[in-house]
């Protein structure tokens, strides 16, 4: 079995695991000021300092939430919480459904929402951000550091200065990037950030934002005081145990870890050219997380690839509109201007700290009679000459 | 692998698809169907071999995801040895239902196969010259609620000689109530006028 679906999930971690495990039997409420509480509320803090330094922030400035999706809805809807008719929020095309598909409902209930284009490698069109950015209104921008399809990074230290020529607020999705590449707080200057657990092989169900003025935000969930009010609810205990432990391990490895998967990641893409013809490639290697590889296969479709992959115990995903049950396939890749059919034949692949060359010699190896068998299979494939 | 995403014969034709034709030159055809488009992520060719009115063979290509694969493979194996008819005749929910179903967003998925396979049968009959009329089905439809007239009615009044709706209406006495049938009456009698 070879599963390269990691930005999907990842495995969790023994050691991850191990710590969680630990504090099984710690079941205090955090929130209780007797012992019972305050030993749990001590391994949460130090949770808190294990993000935080991971991203190079304070801790005071770190929430913790249930993951990337209720990241980026909270973070919105502070915004408009606060703006309401006064504020403006643009977002890129190939954002996250998180942000893409709340950003439509609020459009669709008056808000006034704007979509910035990208560019032909999914990099966001600066002049037309800047565009948009004169209004009386005020703005948040919101666009992800690292795209989970196609892996592409944003500029967001130079998308940062343009909002604050314009003084408009930045929020980035930051979940595909954490523990892939360098984040530094410090240095790139953002209002908010999103972040979550189980990308980088902590547990699911928990995740954490920055919130650069935590004066200024309004809770998503109201209730008890937990997280300095910010958002209540009897804190996910284990899981930001196991989320502070993920991002300690990755934080000493993530050099190693940065090498790993350009090397593996260069294997697969020579084993895929030097096997399969009439292939695209989605990614712009020069300028995406290491472990994200997005590729068409001209005259076949996605779903079909990678269903036969899975009969073969490899794991991978689709921008095919068939494996979602929609009838448009990726947004992201349509953003970026590749016709639909191309879109409609990508399959993305993304490595993980358990996958080795050898792994990537059976993928390449059955890959290769998947698309052969498909491509004779398919009415539109002749060979050679694309589609 | 358990519990996989279709059923086990959804599996089976999707692994080991029924006649494909690898290749056009070696299929002796007597016609052929296209239908879908490749930006909508599906598109399909079926071809036929007809004797007598009945299919004696049929293969297709796809460019189409694992419910397309399967649906055609098995309608495929469905087709042979049928009336031009009732092969014209077999609905998707037939093919899902032979294929031990499939999941509710992926019958859309399902339709490509048959619709192909009716272009094909069209073309049979026009290169045939054959009377398309053939096809239909003749389930009776009431078109005129009111005097209870079906469309087998106006087929056979047409038949006898009605060319006009005055005439249909002298002969069957359709409309001559509330009169709110008279424009599908109309299209019903122009389809068997061959207008």
């Amino acid at each position: 079995m070879v599963y390269l679906d990691n930005n999907a999930t990842t495995p969790l971690l023994p050691e991850v695991a191990e710590e969680m495990k630990k504090c099984f039997n710690m079941y205090g409420n955090p929130s209780s000021l007797h012992s019972f509480g305050r030993e749990i509320k001590e391994k949460i803090e130090y949770a808190r300092f294990q993000v935080a330094r991971f991203i190079n922030c304070n801790k005071n400035n770190i929430v913790f939430t249930s993951g990337g999706s209720e990241g980026n809805n909270c973070i919105i809807n502070s915004f408009f919480s606060k703006y309401k008719n006064n504020g403006k929020l643009l977002v890129s095309k190939i954002e996250h459904p998180s942000i893409l598909n709340y950003a439509k409902y609020l459009l669709s209930i008056g808000y006034d929402i704007d979509f910035i284009d990208v560019d032909s490698k999914g990099k966001v069109l600066l002049d037309r951000l800047e565009d948009k950015l004169k209004t009386e209104k005020r703005v948040m921008i919101s666009v992800m550091i690292a795209n989970n399809e196609t892996g592409i990074i944003q500029d967001i230290e130079n998308i940062s200065s343009i909002a604050r020529k314009y003084g408009a607020f930045i929020h980035s999705d930051m979940v595909q990037g954490l523990g892939k590449m360098v984040i530094d707080l410090e240095k790139i200057d953002v209002d908010y950030a999103t972040f979550s657990s189980h990308k980088i092989n902590g547990p699911k169900g928990i995740g954490a934002i920055y919130i650069k003025d935590i004066k200024d935000f309004m809770p998503f969930i109201h209730g008890g005081h937990q997280e300095k009010g910010l958002r209540a609810g009897t804190e996910n205990t284990l899981g930001i145990i196991g989320f502070g432990k993920a991002c300690e391990i990755r934080e000493k490895e993530l050099f190693s870890y940065i090498q790993k998967m350009s090397k593996l990641r260069e294997k697969l893409l020579d084993g895929i050219i030097n096997n399969i013809n009439d292939i695209l490639i989605n990614t712009d290697m020069e300028n995406s997380v290491p472990n994200t590889l997005n590729i068409s296969f001209k005259g076949v479709e996605g779903e079909a690839i990678m269903l036969y992959l899975d009969i073969e115990g490899i794991a991978v995903s689709t921008g095919s509109a068939c494996s979602s049950g929609e009838l448009e396939p990726s947004h992201v890749l349509l953003a970026m201007g590749l016709d639909p059919e191309i879109a409609h034949g990508s399959i993305r692949f993304s490595l993980g700290i358990q996958n080795t060359e050898e792994d990537l010699f059976y993928v390449v190896d059955r890959l290769k009679n998947v698309i052969s068998k498909l491509r004779k299979i398919s009415s539109v494939y002749s060979k050679g000459a694309g589609v | 692998m358990s519990n996989w995403v279709y059923s086990d014969i959804v599996k089976d034709h999707f692994i080991n698809p029924r006649n494909v034709l690898y290749d056009e030159s070696s299929f002796d055809y007597d016609a052929k169907g296209e239908i879908g488009n490749v930006k909508c992520g599906d598109q399909m060719i079926m071809y036929i071999k007809v004797r007598d009115n009945v299919i004696v063979d049929c293969k297709w290509r796809t460019y189409g995801c694992a419910s397309a694969i399967a649906s055609t493979s098995m309608l495929s194996e469905a087709v042979k040895g049928m009336g031009l008819k009732e092969a014209y005749n077999i609905k998707p929910q037939d093919i899902a239902k032979r294929l031990g179903g499939l999941p509710e967003n992926k019958i859309h998925c399902s339709v490509l196969g048959d619709r192909a396979l009716k272009e094909a049968i069209k073309d049979y009959i026009k290169k045939n010259g054959m009377d398309i009329n053939m096809l239909i089905e003749e389930r009776e439809e009431i078109i005129c609620k009111c005097l209870n007239i079906t469309d087998k009615d106006i087929k056979e009044a047409v038949l006898g000689g009605a060319d006009t709706y005055e005439k249909l209406q002298e002969m069957t006495k359709i409309g001559t109530v509330c009169g709110q049938c008279k424009e599908i009456t109309i299209d019903v009698m122009n389809k068997f006028l061959n207008k």
